[in-house]
């Protein structure tokens, strides 16, 4: 445990003083300060708000986990030849970039609203949304590692890493609109909950609108998603989704570090 | 032969395999490397003498053979590193970072509470670089601060990769000094160079690789004989050239030892098939 103690120490003090980060931290707290000025008040800025929050934080997080992790694979050739286990390296990597990551996107996002005069309290589904930004960082900084741990060549690893992010934040849901009006005449509830399922933009981007109450300009889909998740449990279902979706990709470029060549 | 010389193995390698794709850059590589001797691994560019010194680390992962740190078998844990100092070819370190800082990091990771050996530090003239961000350093000073750190532990057993490149020549010589006096200290030193003539000085044992394979094992002396050459780097532009025409001379099976033990004399030029 002290590895990972002295190694995250040392992580979020590097990370914390990363241009990248401080930029990230700053372009939220004026996103979000812009939306509260100009967006008549908390209530209506917040499906703005929630809307950048889900195409900007998976862009993010995954371009700045792999642009670092490939800046320090020459620091982490050096830490694993002291006598250290690769897990413990990996956890300190990992909780040090989600930690710094989350840190600065809440510092974004509730810097203004403190300094606007708004009780954060009083703000429906900030906190859901903040929670789901939480997770949509891990989720996307999974994949961010396992990106860059699969693919040697740090140019063709943030291309990947793009494609990802434009695959699952953009693409997808144009693959699913068109397979939603082309078999209109089915009945698709089912399978659209599948399809959101299975990508975790879609599943963090159901859980803002749950927690904004937002599902009835959704139309016929929102009922569906309103009967599905609007209780506790459907939330808990749709977070315990984002979990998987951490736990999956992390695993799996958890078993690529341990195996890799440095 | 030094006495140290006739100690049991304190690196051995046992069939190593790697391949990274297509290419194999170890191909059944056996070695055993003796205590309290200095062996230089050398050969062209891409040989493979930086996958052999990253398996012994476990940095590498070998498709298949091992590696036997004191009869024991590497583990992926790594706490056999805890008798291993690595200096590393190229000197990146975060830029944001102190020496002192980097230190104090590797000393509370190594657990680490005895008295350093600082003895580079001193020769590198190093004190105040230390507290010096990484960034506002120059290459030759990461260089120095690269050696100071691999040597800083005391360790049985040092992997050098190249590393006197980029030290000024009193840095070089300071460096050199230290290496010799490691080994009259009984530790077990790997290095590799291109500098032969800087190697001929220091070394006690060569391994010649060429694309994977080991062509040639032992000691300085039965090299300069064999080759009927004065020079490391007149022996050694020898072996190339034999290679190049086809190999030179085969002989024993198995591990190849260095620098000579009383039952299996490294005394000749070999093929390790």
């Amino acid at each position: 445990m002290s590895t990972v103690k002295t190694l995250l120490i040392r992580q979020i003090r590097d990370l914390s003083r990363a241009r990248a980060v401080a930029g990230y931290g700053a372009f939220m707290a004026m996103a979000t300060w812009g939306l509260l000025h100009f967006g008549g008040g908390a209530e209506r800025a917040m499906p703005s708000l929630a809307t950048l929050v889900v195409l900007v934080v998976p862009l993010v997080t995954i371009l700045i986990t792999t642009t670092y992790l490939y800046h320090s694979g020459d620091f982490i050739e050096l830490i694993l030849s002291h006598p250290v286990g690769r897990r413990p390296v990996f956890l300190s990597l990992y909780v040090g970039l989600v930690t710094t990551l989350v840190g600065a996107l809440l510092l974004g996002i509730l810097l203004p609203f403190a300094l606007t005069g708004f009780a954060l309290g009083a703000v429906r589904g900030l906190g859901l949304i903040l929670v789901a930004a939480a997770l949509l960082t891990a989720v996307f900084t999974s994949l961010g590692f396992l990106v860059a741990f699969k693919v040697d060549d740090p140019a063709r690893g943030n291309g990947v890493a793009l494609l990802l992010w434009l695959t699952m934040g953009v693409l997808y849901d144009g693959v699913v609109l068109y397979a939603a009006y082309r078999f209109a005449a089915y009945p698709l509830e089912t399978p659209m909950l599948v399809l959101m399922g299975l990508n975790p933009v879609d599943v963090a981007r159901v859980v803002v609108v749950m927690a904004l109450d937002a599902s009835a300009m959704m139309g016929y889909t929102g009922a569906v998603f309103q009967e599905f998740f609007g209780g506790a449990s459907g939330i808990a279902l749709a977070l315990g989704c984002l979990t998987l979706w951490v736990a999956l990709p992390g695993l799996a470029a958890l078993r690529t570090f341990v195996r890799k060549d440095f | 032969m030094s006495e140290v010389g006739t100690k049991s193995p304190a690196v051995r390698v046992r069939s190593l395999t790697k391949a990274f794709g297509p290419l194999v850059v170890l191909d059944n590589v056996s070695l055993d490397f003796e205590g309290g001797r200095v062996a230089a691994l050398l050969g062209p560019n891409g040989a493979g003498k930086t996958t052999l010194l990253k398996a012994v680390l476990g940095l590498v992962r070998p498709d298949e053979g091992s590696v036997l740190i004191d009869q024991t078998a590497i583990d992926s844990v790594g706490r056999y590193r805890e008798s291993v100092g690595f200096m590393p070819q190229l000197p990146r370190f975060p830029s944001h970072m102190t020496g002192h800082e980097l230190a104090a990091m590797l000393d509370s990771l190594r657990g680490f509470q005895g008295s350093a050996d600082e003895e580079l530090i001193d020769a590198f003239d190093l004190r105040d670089e230390l507290n010096k961000p990484f960034k506002t350093l120059s290459g030759g000073t990461r260089q120095k601060v690269n050696a100071a750190l691999a040597f800083r532990y005391a360790t049985p057993i040092l992997i050098l990769d190249e590393p006197t490149a980029g030290l000024d020549p009193v840095a070089s010589l300071a460096l050199k000094d230290k290496v010799r006096r490691s080994r009259d200290e009984g530790r077990t030193q790997l290095i590799t160079s291109h500098k032969l003539g800087e190697l001929q000085a220091l070394a006690d044992d060569i391994v010649f690789l060429h694309e994977g394979r080991v062509q040639f094992t032992g000691s300085l002396e039965a090299l300069l004989e064999e080759t009927e050459r004065s020079t490391l780097e007149e022996a050694i532009a020898e072996l190339m050239g034999g290679v190049g025409r086809g190999g030179v001379p085969s002989s024993a099976d198995g591990p190849a030892p260095l620098g000579g033990s009383d039952d299996r004399p490294a005394q000749s030029l070999r093929v390790i098939p």
